[in-house]
């Protein structure tokens, strides 16, 4: 288990992570004092905040990996990039859900224009929801993850831009009185600090998990593949990216053994000439 | 013109180490044939402008019976002209270049030893002029049919809004369609892609032309809004410019 190059460290990191988690839900329910306004309610802040802080840093790095692959081209940063993209959506899914639930609570209503950081979260979210069927609809292995990635690029530059945006459109007419952490009392500044790092150290987790999942089936694959010593019937056409790149040092290089990823047409634009 | 322009004109020569042979044509020529060559294309097809502008009035006229309004003002105008200005600006990015796709334009200029941040500008240029001709008509259309005051004094300020708005329309609305019609369904893609990176050209945009179509107190556009749609507009150019190379590859 240890030894494969993909699941390294995995189960340390899955104990750390169950370790955080279950301090952080301690820490939120016996240490942190009830909320003078909003009382038990207000617990939600501690997973709601957390959440979508590191879904946006998720989104950003899902772009930082993917200029990474736009200029080394190694298939390798596409999929960490599109691990990335596809953690930070479900774990904007989950912002989005909390976030409702706390505005029905506080306000009564499921949702509210006036809170400025649910609004651009929606709109982040709505663009981050086409990166999947974008990556489906093109079927070229090759070119679907560099259109992705051109789009993991924008989208992450659009993240920080579109909150400026929605921020400035709506603070001067309406206060904002919740989220701000500068002026929390100590112990629920604690809570929420631990609630962060536990929240991290799970989308750190289920991206690493993600991983490993992707390589070992690709590595099934190519196994599979040369046990038959055949051409095995083509992928299915997927959003995900296909893993095992051409670059990649696999364990024993059969004389046929080309990933499904590794066909290229067409690989320079002027040789055709 | 777009924020893009400047820094093509002066990283040009030096993205040509290829062929030393043979110069290359200078940057601006490209742009010009290309953009001649996309003009020549919609003024004999008639495909996009007139179809955009058509849309606008109509869709002036379903928003008068779906609102039951015979004259709108202030954020409500402000809302409806923008809004029928993106979507019918979305008519214009479908079509931006799935002649290229279907049909060799692409090929052609990868062909060419060309810059190809060429294709990119001279796109941007021309649905610039489409998006233009497409207000041309749409304003006065929707200071008929649908706006309470006049239009007159809010020129100047609805002016400027629009071409900083227009700007970063035609950046974003390129680099998603070069994207966006190389999939298998672009028409569905397109505007998934854009609407979203729109939404902050439709918050600074209506933001500006609010208190410009009021009766009363009427003033102009704030300053800071429309610095916001100005820096919208360069970041965009600028990533616009670094990242469409990748999106022709092939």
């Amino acid at each position: 288990m240890a030894s494969r190059p993909y699941g390294k460290g995995l189960r340390a990191l899955s104990i750390t992570t169950v370790a955080a988690m279950t301090a952080a839900l301690a820490l939120v329910f016996f240490y942190a004092p009830l909320e003078a306004e909003q009382g038990f309610l207000q617990k939600i802040f501690y997973v709601h905040v957390p959440l979508a802080i590191v879904s946006l840093c998720g989104f950003v790095l899902g772009g930082l990996l993917a200029i990474q692959h736009l200029r080394t081209r190694d298939s390798r940063w596409d999929m960490r990039s599109y691990v990335a993209i596809h953690m930070a959506l479900i774990f904007g899914l989950a912002t989005l859900i909390t976030g409702s639930i706390w505005a029905k609570g506080s306000w009564g209503h499921w949702w509210v224009w006036n809170e400025p950081t649910l609004v651009s979260f929606l709109i982040v979210f709505l663009l981050y929801a086409t990166y999947q069927p974008l990556r489906f609809a093109i079927e070229d292995p090759e070119r679907q993850s560099r259109y992705a990635s051109v789009f993991a690029v924008t989208a992450g530059a659009f993240v920080p831009l579109n909150f400026i945006a929605v921020r400035m459109s709506t603070s001067f007419l309406h206060p904002r009185t919740l989220s701000s952490t500068s002026n929390l009392p100590g112990s629920m500044g604690f809570t929420f600090l631990v609630s962060v790092v536990a929240i991290a150290l799970l989308y750190a987790t289920l991206c690493k998990y993600e991983l490993t999942v992707k390589h070992t089936r690709a590595q099934v694959r190519a196994l599979r593949r040369r046990l038959v010593a055949e051409d095995s019937p083509a992928r299915g056409r997927s959003a995900a990216p296909s893993g095992l790149p051409e670059e990649e040092p696999r364990p024993a290089p059969g004389p046929d053994g080309l990933a499904p990823g590794g066909q290229r047409f067409g690989s320079a634009p002027g040789t055709a000439a | 013109m777009s924020t893009a322009v400047d820094g093509g004109a002066a990283t040009a020569p030096e993205r040509s180490e290829q062929s030393p042979a043979r110069p290359q044509p200078a940057f601006w020529s490209t742009v010009a044939a290309v953009m001649r060559k996309e003009l020549l294309v919609e003024l004999r097809t008639l495909e996009s402008v007139p179809g955009m502008s058509l849309f606008a009035v109509t869709t002036f006229v379903v928003f008068h019976f779906a609102l039951n309004r015979g004259s709108v003002e202030g954020d409500l105008a402000a809302g409806i002209l923008w809004v029928t200005l993106l979507f019918a600006a979305i008519l214009g990015v479908n079509r931006l270049f799935v002649a290229d796709a279907d049909q060799g334009g692409f090929d052609g200029f990868l062909l060419a030893p060309v810059d190809r941040a060429a294709m990119l500008v001279a796109k941007v240029a021309t649905l610039l002029l489409y998006l233009l001709a497409l207000e041309l008509v749409a304003v006065p259309a929707f200071s008929i049919l649908l706006l309470g005051p006049s239009v007159g004094p809010a020129l100047p300020g609805l002016l400027a809004t629009l071409a900083l708005g227009d700007v970063g329309v035609a950046v974003i609305g390129t680099l998603v369609a070069a994207m966006a019609v190389r999939t298998r369904s672009r028409d569905l893609l397109g505007p998934l892609l854009t609407l979203p990176l729109f939404v902050p050209i439709v918050i600074g945009g209506a933001r500006c032309t609010a208190p410009l179509l009021e009766f009363a107190h009427r003033s102009g556009p704030s300053g800071r809004w429309l610095a916001t749609l100005g820096v919208y507009d360069l970041v965009f150019g600028l990533l616009a410019y670094a990242l469409f190379d990748f999106l022709l590859e092939d």
